[in-house]
């Protein structure tokens, strides 16, 4: 599983698509933190908070995006090249193919991130905003999650396809639905159906998108009242409990495309 | 050493495999001959545990099913269809393989010393011939010196002379004690790599015999066409004739029915009658279904 896991980290680095996308993240991380500081020093507020508020649009749109197409590649690629049937007749079990090509790319995607969140971070230690470090900190952890969930809805999606332009089409799909449809149309529900504060937190939740964006402005802010009536009951419901659970979202949003991932490849194999 | 049984492979519920069965004793070799479609890369599949299957399939005592990576550890195998990581060089890709077999890495240049290609060791699998990758594909499955290999039609994509090296190669393989169980629709192949043969058609066990009988009972009348010095035609129908052959003259010289092992026969009667042989050709032989 290591080897495949190494082999996948090696792959991930001479991946044109995925390095753009970890240099674009990169590039424009450090520009928001330089933005931040920027406004830190005629507004007098916290570098950290203020370059983590910024990061987090960035993190809603590309994280996502690298994690989706990342893993949508994982399986299919090799399915649609015939490499996957080399590497399923050597002594290995198919679950730890899967594992080893998950952890690679998790690995890989890790990395790019730290990259940019750690140039922003040391751009604002550098120029003096050393302040709100701890919520700066939990926004990349809940980065970090959200990048793990949607690399295992990618690969979800790559055990599926037996092609890799099928497997990348239906990723970005996802994407766009996450993204875009997903908030509109929660917004919309609640309009048209009157939801109650409880359903529309629920269905906010079921989005790993708006999970990460509860958290991260709960991490930001202390407070969810930004968010408006569902926030202030989130609070009030869950209080300190609300972080493991919006974390606890997030590992699920992991954990069960992967065992989907499982059940499908066990079953469809280099089909 | 290989045992399968009832084997049954289902694609969109019909079967392309249907019933198969046979066993292959260590170091013997068994070939599966068939035309394309046949089945034969399925059971080959079906063996390294690919494609889902009903029935039974044991490699070195391991149920394919429930213990595949233990059979796997067992098997090395040349697929029809070369698929390799083109962008690794083929050292770094038998020592990826190597890492999975958990073979030492200090294998991976031996095995490409053996198959003749340490001089292509750094180069991009991607850059290598078709030759080159199929020598590479069988370095690959001598990873760990497994007892078992798995041949998917090894010459396919290989030009005559070629071929004929990859056989020799394989074939010492098999004097090595190797148990082979290898696809191909070329006779020569099953006679120099297999013991026995089976056929198989539309999925389905149509024969099994001795390899060296396979041609026989495959095409057991094959044509020789002879063609003789004009104004000789009457005699060498008469001769061969005499000699007890069934001729008939078809306008390009004199048809003579043959039977596989006794082809030179016609020749043989016409030289020893004093009748000129200018040339011969054989004609392919019909599959008469067993």
């Amino acid at each position: 599983m290591l080897r495949i896991a190494r082999k996948e980290v090696r792959d991930a680095l001479r991946n044109r698509w995925f390095v753009l996308y970890a240099a674009a993240f990169a590039g424009l991380a450090l520009m928001f933190a330089r933005l931040a500081l920027g406004d830190a020093a005629t507004a007098g507020l916290a570098g950290f908070g203020r370059t983590a508020a910024s990061l987090v649009n960035l993190v809603l749109l590309v994280v996502p995006l690298m994690g989706l197409t990342l893993g949508a590649g994982s399986l299919a690629g090799e399915r649609e090249r015939g490499t996957l049937a080399l590497l399923l007749a050597q002594p290995v079990t198919r679950r730890e193919v899967l594992g080893g090509k998950f952890a690679g790319l998790a690995l890989a995607l890790g990395s790019a991130l730290a990259l940019g969140f750690g140039l922003a971070g040391a751009a604002v230690a550098i120029g003096g905003g050393a302040v709100d470090a701890g919520a700066y900190v939990r926004v990349v952890g809940f980065a970090m999650l959200l990048a793990l969930a949607m690399l295992a809805v990618g690969v979800l999606i790559s055990s599926a396809a037996r092609r890799m332009g099928t497997a990348t089409g239906v990723a970005l799909f996802v994407w766009l639905t996450l993204v875009f449809v997903g908030d509109l149309g929660l917004m919309g529900t609640a309009l048209t159906l009157r939801l109650d504060v409880s359903t529309l937190l629920a269905l906010a939740v079921l989005n790993p998108l708006e999970t990460f964006k509860i958290a991260a402005v709960g991490a930001i802010t202390g407070t969810l009242d930004a968010l408006g009536p569902a926030g202030v009951y989130a609070t009030r419901t869950f209080g300190d409990g609300l972080v493991g659970l919006l974390a606890a979202v997030l590992v699920a949003w992991t954990v069960l495309p992967l065992i989907g991932s499982a059940s499908i490849f066990e079953k469809r194999g280099i089909q | 050493m290989i045992r399968v049984h009832d084997l049954t492979v289902r694609f969109d519920a019909s079967p392309v495999v249907d019933g198969v069965s046979f066993d292959i004793p260590r170091g013997r070799s068994l070939a599966l001959w068939g035309e394309n479609g046949a089945g034969k890369t399925t059971v080959i599949r079906a063996l390294l545990g690919l494609v889902r299957f009903e029935g039974e399939v044991r490699i070195a005592g391991y149920d394919v099913r429930r213990h595949g990576k233990a059979a796997r550890a067992a098997v090395g195998s040349v697929p029809q269809q070369l698929a390799f990581y083109d962008d690794m060089t083929a050292l770094g890709l038998l020592r990826y393989l190597a890492g999975l077999r958990k073979v030492p890495p200090g294998q991976a240049a031996s095995l490409l010393e053996r198959v003749a290609l340490a001089d292509q060791a750094g180069k991009p699998v991607g850059a290598l011939s078709g030759g080159m990758k199929q020598r590479l594909a069988l370095a690959a499955a001598l990873l760990g010196d497994p007892p078992v290999l798995l041949l998917d039609e090894p010459t396919a994509s290989l030009d005559t002379a070629a071929r004929a090296d990859f056989v020799c190669l394989l074939a010492d393989l098999r004097a090595s004690g190797k148990t082979l169980l290898v696809t191909s629709h070329r006779l020569a192949e099953v006679v120099a790599l297999a013991d026995e043969a089976i056929v198989l058609e539309g999925g389905l066990v149509r024969l099994r015999c001795p390899a060296r009988g396979l041609e026989a009972a495959l095409f057991p009348h094959t044509t020789l066409n002879v063609v003789v010095a004009a104004g000789e035609e009457a005699a060498a129908v008469a001769v061969l004739g005499r000699a007890g052959f069934a001729v008939h003259p078809n306008g390009r010289g004199i048809g003579v029915r043959v039977v596989p092992g006794r082809r030179a026969a016609p020749v043989e009667a016409l030289l020893r009658a004093g009748v000129a042989v200018e040339d011969i050709t054989l004609e392919d032989g019909q599959w008469t279904h067993p």
